[in-house]
């Protein structure tokens, strides 16, 4: 049994479902099914809970490479124990209410944040066969539960009575509906192309990956996810500089550590949907296991997204704004109007679109995508403003002889 | 239906990631956009001036290494010369040399600080910063190697310096000037023509040559505004009527061109480091002086260009072994003057980036 099997039928429901309904009596299949969903999402939130943990040993680590300096390193081999004992300090912290506080509202909102982020798992194609749930509106349900995480916010917000948390959350609100928009335009695109809502149809779609195919789709999905899950140059909401923590200013304890859990996930879920978007989710030579290959894309997204948090300041909350109405919406609409217009022009009678069609296309769009992006640098950007070169003022002379 | 809305008041500071110390600024919002600004200060006030009167001039020197603490060997220089034009004291050459030097390197290792702070405070998160930290680094060994303390160095004395450099300080001095040029190089590399750095700070915080004039500031936020006034030139001390260095200067007075002052400022820096290289004597670093120093009665004003400004020490002697009064004109607190000219009507990023353009340290605003 390879590795690819061996992982489909532990993560499949229905080889679980099959399992305990072999030990039940006939007429208690409804048991068999809770108990085989518990489990399975006993299972999936564990590892996602995990993964998350060596999610953030990692960042702090690379952080540390790109800074110059070691990261943690000094509990357990290289540090791995470091997310144990973070969160051993979070949970024997003191858990704090504001006076103030609305505190169902505080309580709540690092529940509604961390909830949706987990239930997103369960709609990734993982592998060949295996689903979680085999939703034929995949994309449809990522993209209305991840948008929960904006009440999540500004639950914090509200209900910490913080001034600045109330900013946080109110900069989140206004900046999270904003970029939902080119995030959902971009994947229309794809949904174009792959002629299905299913995410293991777009995936089967991708005979080659649609990062190649459609760039710009890609482009924008990247920044639009990147300010989904607020981090740097969109990091509005926590704005450590300006804000001290943003909307988590209040939390502290077991709350605390939710939402940094919730937080340091979502880059593993966003990863993992723009690997199954833009770069063909499991398909990759069958050398090795498609899980394995969905793996090894996600952590080099991962590590890309990383490199742009390391590397770029913060833009300032009416420029995010300009960014996503000015600049990426007029971009993803050029991106689905020429993708549509490619699609009527290349599929054949039966509605499909043979590779070297996906080739051609391609080439148009690189074209397109590159022209894009400097039409837009033009009109939005700095760069086109020179300076005079400095000529000293007349009001001050010190080169002047003194009388 | 209408809305009603109300500003909002907020206290930035004293304990805020931003403030740079413990700097508290009352702030009114109207959303995003700063209506007032209020700044609040004495949290890190010591009575240094006051505590002056009863130290002798030469344990002077060290309540001045905390004042400003990030350029300690500038504070020296400055009170040291004022000393020395009270009693009227001639200091060696080698030790001018000396003093020039570490001064210098003392004006790279604060604008390094400034300019990673201005990044982190753009929300960079703190990899400039480090870059920066990784030089300062450096030049603070070599502090070490020149009187054994890093941050309150406490080097110069009335008549000279502590001692002379040791034999290996001028090769490491020799590698750290050498190496310099490449990793400021490295740095505007990585932000100098970085797009979101540009939307940040261009035509951010203006301050025009006028308004900084009436405002009586100076420094690196002068010369932003297109003002070329620096002390090294204007009323040359120490050697450096002998040495090759230019004054740059900003057009618009942004926060783009206080950055862009600060990193040419270091280049200039190390041109005048190599010249003192080249050019030191050899001889005594320190003028024989008396165990206590009288000075005559009679008042001295004597003031440097340190990395924030002209920073001048005012002292009044009764001819006693302590001065009478000691004031310092701390270009830190007289920078902040144009502080709401510059602040209100913008956002509250900006409120941020300006603010930390400003290149302030409480120890020396508070005193």
């Amino acid at each position: 049994m390879n590795i690819g099997e061996l992982f489909e039928g532990i993560i499949s429901f229905g080889s679980i479902y099959d399992f305990i309904d072999g030990f039940v009596p006939e007429g208690l299949d409804w048991l068999a099914f809770t108990v085989g969903a518990v489990i399975l999402a006993f299972i999936v939130i564990n590892v996602m809970i995990m993964s998350t943990a060596v999610y953030t040993w990692f960042e702090r680590r690379t952080l540390g490479r790109f800074q110059n300096r070691l990261g943690p390193n000094r509990w357990g081999p290289y540090g791995l124990l470091q997310p144990i004992a973070d969160l051993l300090k979070l949970i024997t912290k003191e858990d704090t209410t504001p006076d103030e506080a609305d505190r169902w509202v505080m309580l709540l909102a690092p529940i509604v944040l961390l909830v949706p982020t987990l239930v997103v798992v369960a709609v990734v194609p993982f592998g060949d066969n295996s689903f979680l749930g085999r939703l034929n509106i995949g994309i449809l349900f990522v993209l209305g539960v991840t948008s929960v995480n904006t009440i999540a916010i500004f639950m914090a917000g509200w209900g910490s009575a913080n001034k600045y948390a109330m900013l946080g959350a109110m900069r989140g609100v206004a900046m999270l509906v904003s970029y939902e928009v080119p995030m959902a335009l971009a994947v229309v695109g794809v949904l174009i192309l792959s002629g299905s809502l299913a995410m293991f149809d777009i995936v089967q779609s991708q005979s080659i990956p649609f990062l190649i195919v459609q760039p710009l789709g890609f482009l924008i999905f990247v920044a639009a996810a990147s300010a989904e899950m607020s981090r740097t140059p969109f990091d509005q909401i926590e704005a450590e500089s300006e804000l001290g923590s943003g909307y988590n200013t209040e939390y502290s304890g077991i709350k605390f550590a939710l939402l940094f859990l919730a937080e340091f996930m979502a880059p593993i879920i966003n990863s993992m949907i723009i690997v199954v978007l833009f770069l063909g989710g499991t398909n990759g030579p069958s050398i090795i296991p498609g899980q394995i290959w969905f793996i090894v894309k996600t952590f080099v997204v991962v590590f890309a997204l990383l490199w742009v948090r390391a590397t770029w300041p913060r833009l300032r909350v009416d420029q995010i704004m300009g960014f996503a109405w000015k600049g990426l919406f007029a971009l993803s609409l050029l991106n689905i109007f020429a993708i549509a217009i490619e699609v009527v022009i290349f599929q054949d009678d039966a509605g499909n679109i043979s590779t070297s069609s996906l080739w051609i296309m391609s080439a148009i769009n690189w074209v397109l995508t590159v022209v894009a992006i400097v039409v837009t640098a033009r009109v939005l950007g700095q760069n086109k403003l020179e300076r005079p070169a400095p000529t000293p003022s007349p009001l001050a002379n010190m080169y002047a002889e003194a009388d | 239906m209408t809305i009603r809305t109300e500003p909002v008041t907020i206290n930035l500071g004293p304990q805020h990631p931003s403030t740079h110390g413990v700097f508290r600024l009352r702030v009114t919002f109207d959303g995003e956009v700063v209506l007032d600004v209020e700044p609040v200060f004495g949290y890190l006030h010591r009575g240094s001036e006051k505590l002056a009167e009863s130290r002798t001039y030469v344990q002077i020197v060290t309540l001045t290494d905390r004042m400003d603490y990030i350029a300690s060997m500038s504070n020296n220089l400055a009170y040291v010369k004022a000393v020395e034009k009270l009693a009227d004291i001639e200091v060696p050459e080698r030790a001018q040399y000396i003093r020039v030097i570490s001064a210098e390197l003392q004006r790279i290792a604060s604008h390094m600080m400034a300019t990673g702070f201005l990044l982190n405070d753009l929300g960079a998160f703190a990899t400039p910063l480090m870059y920066c930290f990784r030089e300062r680094e450096r030049i603070l060994d070599l502090f070490e190697m020149l009187c054994g303390a890093r941050i309150t160095l406490s080097y110069m004395r009335p008549g000279g310096v502590l001692q002379d450099a040791p034999d290996d300080f001028w090769p490491a001095l020799d590698r750290i000037v050498e190496d310099l040029p490449a990793s400021l190089d490295e740095l505007e590399d990585l932000i100098t023509s970085n797009e979101i750095v540009l939307t940040r700070t261009r035509g951010v915080g203006m301050l025009t040559a006028e308004q900084a004039i009436d405002n009586s500031v100076n420094g690196p936020m002068l010369r932003a505004a297109g003002v070329q006034w620096d002390l090294r030139k204007a009323d040359p001390y120490e050697v450096y009527d002998r040495l090759e260095f230019d004054i740059p200067i900003g057009s618009d007075g942004d926060n783009f061109d206080r950055y862009t002052v600060r990193i040419q400022e270091m280049r200039e820096s190390v041109r005048i480091i190599k010249q003192c290289i080249e050019q030191i004597p050899d001889g005594p670093v320190r003028a024989a002086t008396p165990f206590f120093i009288r000075a005559p009665e009679g008042d001295a004003y004597a003031s440097v260009e340190g990395p924030k400004g002209e920073l001048g020490f005012y002292l009044v002697s009764d001819g006693g072994i302590s001065p009478y009064r000691c004031k310092v004109r701390a270009p830190s607190f007289i920078n902040l003057n144009p502080l709401r000219e510059m602040l209100i009507g913008g956002k509250m990023g900006d409120l941020i980036t300006t603010f930390g353009s400003i290149d302030i340290v409480l120890g020396e605003v508070d005193r």
